[in-house]
């Protein structure tokens, strides 16, 4: 059980850091994706099974199909690639404040004591889930619905080429 | 080690991950893609929280994180549709050369 997590774990943390890490955008994007998938057999793992497709569907279907266009849209050549890290000084004073961070939260974690019963796998079925977000958290869902309405109304107007600035960049 | 302590800790790395990749890259799509790790681990955090925590049967976590994903996935489109925009007026989309706004 701790072996799959620990599995799991390192599976997906190198591929999010060698991401991290890489100078080819598109090889980057999706080693992400499979850092994703590595999140999407955790929730398998911990039993919650809907969200595992859920991530599987949003995360591998949609948004690394998002970024792949977004990487090919954005970028002049094939050859093109993008400098690792801007300067050293830019680099050392991420790794200085992703350290401090790691050691102020790992600390916190190791030195809490979390007592809490580990038993069994037990699964949240996908009907419970339905009458929760049904009942309960109607009004939530709703607002989730408004949000992702306004942001794809807010994408399409940001991304659309007006055609009056085309001209203006061309004269 | 309790699993929710390992829990935890993997779920930090890849918070640390994200944000290094976020503070140490120029290009704004892997800023974008570092804030994205970011939000995955928070979710990391709800799910293992459920799932040792004492309020297991309500199912709070799945659904907190199924109203995360979304809101990241809404992120993301608008983050990406921003870079776009970028690129069209600058021709490029690393970070430095995006100033105008810069006091």
């Amino acid at each position: 059980m701790i072996f799959a997590l620990i599995t799991i774990a390192l599976f997906t943390l190198a591929a999010a850091a060698i991401a991290m890490s890489l100078r080819n955008l598109v090889h980057s994007a999706l080693l992400l994706v499979v850092s994703w998938a590595g999140v999407a057999m955790f929730y398998l793992w911990a039993g919650a099974e809907f969200l595992a497709f859920a991530q599987a569907l949003i995360y591998l279907g949609a948004i690394s199909m998002v970024v792949l266009f977004a990487v090919l849209l954005t970028r002049r050549s094939l050859a093109e690639l993008d400098p690792a890290i801007d300067g050293k000084w830019r680099g050392v004073t991420a790794l200085y404040t992703g350290g401090a961070v790691a050691a102020v939260l790992f600390g916190a974690v190791l030195f809490t004591p979390l007592n809490f019963a580990a038993g069994p796998v037990r699964s949240f079925t996908v009907r419970q889930l339905g009458e929760q977000l049904m009942g309960p958290q109607v009004a939530a869902v709703l607002v989730v619905g408004v949000i992702l309405t306004v942001a794809l109304l807010g994408g399409v107007v940001l991304a659309a080429a007006s055609r009056r600035h085309d001209k203006e960049d061309a004269s | 080690m309790s699993p929710l302590h390992i829990c935890l800790l993997f779920s930090s790395a890849l918070f640390c991950i994200g944000l290094v990749g976020a503070l140490a890259r120029s290009n704004t799509i892997l800023v974008l893609l570092g804030i994205e790790l970011m939000l995955n681990a928070a979710n990391i955090n709800f799910i293992a929280f459920w799932r040792y925590g004492p309020n297991h049967a309500d199912g709070t976590g799945i659904i907190f994180v199924l109203f995360s994903i979304a809101v990241a996935a809404a992120e993301a489109a608008v983050g990406l549709a921003l870079v776009i925009a970028i690129y069209r007026h600058r021709q490029t989309i690393r970070l430095q050369e995006a100033n105008t706004l810069k006091g």
